[in-house]
């Protein structure tokens, strides 16, 4: 990874964005619970203008809208996000708000929980399985641990709770029409305040090469007892 | 009470954080629920029943600490997000240094390390897993029982049933040996061979995130950021080149044997040995080579 001079963000310009794992099946289990009993999927998202890329994305996916909090591309912590979205969740009030489990680039694994507790809602995270029934949710984690809450609630989820269709051709174009509101949400200064992001040190060497192609079984095997796993 | 520190009985990441938590204060007390961890120290033990986040976080945040440590596991991190709340605390997640207010902390499931000052009376943080190594505290713990104020809501979330995941095979968590397959390995059948390698070590079988998307493998079997982390003696990754988000899932093993047909690629700089080669041949050989040295036919 490469930094900014200022060693305070990753340096983008050549690079491109994605939707995190777990926020991509946090969408696609929402259009599926939309698709099955009815309902509207608004995907919200903070970040800069070019955000706008990746919840067109999530529309091809199919959802109905998108709600963009246009950040500078600045930092913010995860409380100033948390207080973002409760902003803009309470005008919608939905029945369901889905959190991906936790950032794949911060990971502060609290935005889902702060917006629950300002909301008054209950919230269960981590699920690979969720069922929606007569106003509750049954959500079920990797352990095999069950909840059941009423709804309204809010959920964060893990990858592998579904697999993400690939969009079609049409659903992209489709997409491009859909309504994208932007919205300037207000800046807080941050409680974690970021001082410099650094790169770890690597362990300096590269690996020791036991041989090349099927030759190399001997080496192995020789290795695999020294290390007592044979 | 400056420090205390959030356990779950015979945890190993719990006990990564009490020692993490005891490098600040010595004296770092512990919180538990139902059972109290077998380490020397004050305890103070709940019990509330099953699993249920926010009552636990209710319990922690009333004992009045102005340091919470957990470990940086599913739980840990969400108990601290609650109390962060409830203690208008500030809390930082997968923590590896911590002095006063100025922690470091991962990103991008550590491939990348946040220098910050947490600002507030009360910091939480949760310690990454592996970052520190648990050092021995076991002991006769000074069980101090008490019963949290919880408020009406807080039972609300609870673990209410558990259903048996488990597929009867070697968990991929606590196997001693993992053998993954990434991209490389070029199809679902060309597991076959990873499979009868994996069966000779006792070894649970894994995969790239490239695999799960393919639909070659099922996403429990996924190891990474978004997939199992996993913590083993040797980690054997096959066809895999080694992004960023796979290696923050393989972070804990202790040794690890990559095979590729790229030697440059980026697993080759992570990697403790290596074979260059095609996995399909590489894997078959290493197998055969195994029952001959045991002398199977």
């Amino acid at each position: 990874m490469v930094l900014t001079a200022d060693e305070r963000a990753i340096e983008t310009r050549h690079l491109g964005f994605t939707v995190s794992p777990h926020e991509e099946c946090g969408v696609e289990e929402a259009v599926r619970i939309a698709e099955a009993q009815g309902g509207e999927v608004t995907v919200v998202t903070l970040g800069p203008p070019e955000a706008e890329e990746q919840l067109r994305e999530m529309l091809a996916l199919g959802a109905d809208r998108a709600i963009l909090l246009e950040t500078d591309g600045a930092d913010w912590d995860p409380e100033a996000t948390a207080a973002a979205l409760v902003e803009v969740i309470e005008g919608e009030a939905p029945d369901l708000v889905i959190f991906g489990n936790e950032s794949a680039d911060s990971g502060g694994y609290q935005v889902g929980i702060r917006v629950a507790h300002a909301l008054a809602r209950p919230i269960v995270t981590g699920l690979k399985a969720l069922a929606v029934e007569d106003g509750q949710l049954r959500g079920q984690q990797e352990t095999g641990d069950v909840y059941r809450v009423p709804l309204p609630a809010v959920v964060t989820v893990k990858e592998g709770i579904n697999l993400p269709r690939y969009p079609s051709v049409p659903a992209k174009l489709r997409a491009r029409r859909k309504p994208v509101d932007r919205v300037q949400p207000a800046a807080r200064a941050p409680r974690i305040e970021l001082v410099r992001l650094r790169v770890p040190e690597g362990r300096g060497h590269q690996a020791e090469v036991l041989g090349e192609g099927p030759s190399a079984a001997p080496a192995v095997v020789e290795l695999l007892q020294r290390l007592g796993v044979a | 009470m400056s420090v205390l520190v959030f356990m779950e009985a015979g945890d190993e990441l719990s006990l990564q954080a009490l020692t993490f938590a005891r490098g600040i204060d010595p004296e770092a007390e512990i919180v538990a629920f139902g059972t109290a961890p077998a380490v020397a120290g004050v305890v103070h033990l709940a019990e509330l029943g099953d699993y249920a986040p926010q009552a636990w976080a209710r319990a922690i945040a009333g004992l009045g600490a102005t340091t919470i440590v957990a470990a940086g596991s599913d739980r840990g991190n969400e108990v601290l997000a609650h109390a962060a709340v409830m203690t208008g605390g500030v809390f930082a997640a997968n923590v590896i240094e911590a002095a006063g207010d100025d922690i470091v902390r991962m990103r991008w499931g550590g491939s990348l390390l946040e220098e910050a000052r947490l600002h507030g009376d009360v910091r939480l943080m949760t310690v990454a897993p592996h970052a520190v190594a648990a050092e021995e505290a076991a002991g006769e713990p000074d069980v101090r029982t008490f019963t949290p104020e919880l408020h009406d809501a807080d039972m609300l979330v609870r673990v209410v049933e558990r259903v048996d995941t488990s597929t009867g095979g070697l968990s991929l968590a606590e196997a001693p040996v993992v053998v993954s397959g990434g991209r490389g390995v070029g199809s679902a059948e060309g597991f076959e061979p990873l499979e009868d390698l994996a069966s000779l070590l006792g070894a649970a079988v894994g995969c790239s995130r490239a695999v799960t998307s393919a639909g070659w493998r099922p996403h429990t079997d996924q190891v990474g950021q978004t997939g199992t982390k996993i913590s083993p003696e040797l980690y054997i990754p096959c066809g895999i080149s080694g992004a960023t988000q796979h290696m923050a899932g393989c972070k804990g093993a202790k040794k690890l044997l990559a095979i590729n047909s790229d030697p440059e690629a980026p697993i080759m700089a992570s990697a403790d040995y290596a074979v260059v080669g095609d996995v399909l041949e590489v894997v078959p050989a290493i197998s055969a080579e195994l029952r001959r040295v045991r002398g199977a036919p």
